[in-house]
């Protein structure tokens, strides 16, 4: 099977510093992949230069089988690939349903075809599916920036599904989301992942989290993957223990 | 259903009030239905796509000059019309570019420079502007056989005009554009990563925002009759940026609202003598101070008090 992404020796400097240094790894179709490590070691930076937000200094992203290296986060989103940031990121003075139009609305038709596309740019049902799926109902008309942070975190994750992409990279989740939200949150992409295929990879610090959504797991330390393999394996690892997670 | 009504009753008092007024009465009138236009326009580029202008009377000129001039060389107001929109979107579209690369203060400075080199241009290129004694004789708009001599003929054009402009912006932002330049305000990082094109939107809130400065700067000019460099100077677009602050930017009725506090809440104020100007300034600190949302967020503010 060939995979969906395949990241090649990624490289990231900033002058002497390398916050990534030579990381490859490939994700398959349906997987679930959890990125671990402590701060600082890379993960962001790492999803950053896959996601065109920052250029790599070397090395090579394949996406189906297409070398999307150094394309504008723009392209990646049209190419298919979702993602969320590590801090809240929705249109704050857009309502929920907005938002999620918002999301997907560019993925359909022409741009001079938009402008003469109905309000709902024929999304209003797709929109009332996701909102169904993330539970949102009740606050689905208000609007997003004065929603709670744990809500706004749902709608944020909720976006990244909305255009149906093949892949979707998570940074940090689980980030100040409270318990209950963060097995809710759990539930659905096990849900995506099973009932869609979706395919994922999660940077998360939440070990539990990690251990019990993903397939397959890397650690990250100083740029480079110290570990990779499936959780219970890569929790166990001495090297792992000594940097990230502790005795 | 009440807010088609009230939206009805405000049109038929807009018609009717000509009736009530003299002659500087109907001019002020005018004047405010050109201001709200050329405030729509701005209120998409500020407050809907969340971008800093302070180049829209630099719009407002070039509409009014391309319009006198072709209309002194005997083009029908009807063709004169959409070829000053056209101007203007698209010198707006050029001066989207540096949008592309600068935000906030950097961008409102890039924008005032564009209104200086207007500005520079209407006063110094006498050749085709007249210069500093500018360009008379600029004749009222003739439709269709019709001419709107009489001010109150023209005011009801204007008028006209303003409405039309009014549902074309409504529809603009009803529409998925509009959803996208909301986006682009609110968070342009994100609204790249879901596909987004900022750099097209960017460019679109200048390009539209500078062509309805255009149809407002082509019924300025029909308006006065006369024009120089004067009310297509910096300070001009400082007020229009006011009008949309003041009113309420990114809300749809802000700029009709503000237009009434830039255009005519001074000549209300001249009971007040030498201290008017005075008063107006105090006036508007005290309102950024404690309403910055615009005189529209009012109901909401007292609501969410309540």
């Amino acid at each position: 099977m060939t995979a969906l992404l395949d990241v090649r020796e990624m490289a990231r400097h900033y002058g002497a510093i390398r916050a990534v240094d030579g990381v490859s790894f490939a994700v398959q179709p349906g997987e679930i992949l959890g990125v671990i490590g402590p701060n600082g070691s890379g993960k962001t930076t790492l999803f950053n230069a896959i996601l065109g937000q920052v250029r790599p200094t070397a090395g090579q992203v394949i996406f189906e089988e297409r070398d999307i290296t150094g394309l504008s986060p723009l392209l990646l989103a049209r190419r298919g690939i979702g993602r969320t940031f590590q801090s809240l990121q929705v249109f704050g003075g857009l309502s929920v349903r907005d938002n999620l139009i918002a999301a997907g609305q560019e993925f359909r038709g022409g741009r001079a075809g938009r402008l003469f596309a109905a309000p709902d740019a024929g999304l209003g049902a797709r929109a009332e599916e996701i909102i169904a799926l993330f539970r949102l109902g009740p606050v689905a008309a208000l609007r997003a920036g004065g929603l709670s942070y744990g809500q706004q975190k749902l709608v944020d994750i909720a976006m990244a599904f909305m255009a149906g992409p093949r892949l979707v990279l998570l940074d940090e989740p689980c980030a100040g989301v409270n318990p209950a939200l963060i097995e809710e949150l759990m539930e659905l992409l096990l849900r995506l992942n099973r009932a869609h295929g979706g395919s994922f990879v999660v940077i998360e610090h939440n070990m539990d989290f990690v251990m019990r959504l993903c397939g397959r797991v890397i650690c990250m330390a100083e740029g480079r993957i110290l570990a990779e393999g499936a959780p219970a394996a890569v929790q166990a690892d001495r090297a792992v223990l000594e940097a990230y997670l502790g005795a | 259903m009440t807010r088609w009504l009230a939206l009805a009753a405000g049109v038929a008092a807009l018609v009717a009030l000509p009736a009530g007024l003299k002659g500087y009465g109907v001019y002020l009138l005018s004047l405010w239905c050109v201001y709200v236009i050329a405030g729509m326009g701005l209120n998409l580029t500020v407050g809907y796509a969340g971008q800093i202008s302070l180049g829209q009377a630099g719009f407002l000129g070039i509409g009014a000059y391309s319009a006198a001039i072709l209309l002194q060389a005997g083009v029908p107001f009807l063709a004169v019309l959409p070829a000053s929109a056209l101007l203007c979107f698209v010198v707006g579209l050029l001066l989207g570019f540096p949008a592309l690369r600068v935000q906030h203060h950097y961008l409102a400075f890039a924008t005032l420079g564009f209104n200086m080199l207007v500005f520079l241009v209407a006063r110094n290129e006498q050749w085709l502007t007249g210069g500093t004694f500018g360009l008379n004789n600029i004749p009222r708009p003739m439709i269709l056989g019709w001419r709107f001599a009489n001010r109150v003929d023209f005011y009801h054009l204007l008028l006209a005009a303003m409405l039309a402009m009014a549902a074309l912006m409504a529809w603009l932002l009803r529409s998925p554009w509009g959803r996208a330049f909301a986006a682009l305000r609110d968070n342009p990082i994100r609204a790249e990563s879901v596909g987004i094109d900022t750099t097209f939107y960017t460019l679109m809130a200048f390009a539209i925002g500078a062509a309805y400065a255009g149809v407002a700067g082509v019924f300025f000019a029909c308006l006065v009759g006369f024009i120089d460099p004067a009310p297509f100077g910096v300070s001009i677009s400082l007020s229009m940026l006011l009008m949309v602050i003041a009113g309420g930017a990114g809300r749809f009725f802000g700029p009709a609202l503000g237009a009434v506090v830039v255009v005519l809440l001074p000549e209300w104020l001249r009971f007040a003598q030498d201290w008017y100007l005075a008063i107006f300034g105090f006036a508007i600190v005290a309102m950024m101070v404690w309403l910055p949302g615009g005189l529209l967020s009012l109901p909401d503010r007292v609501r969410g008090r309540a």
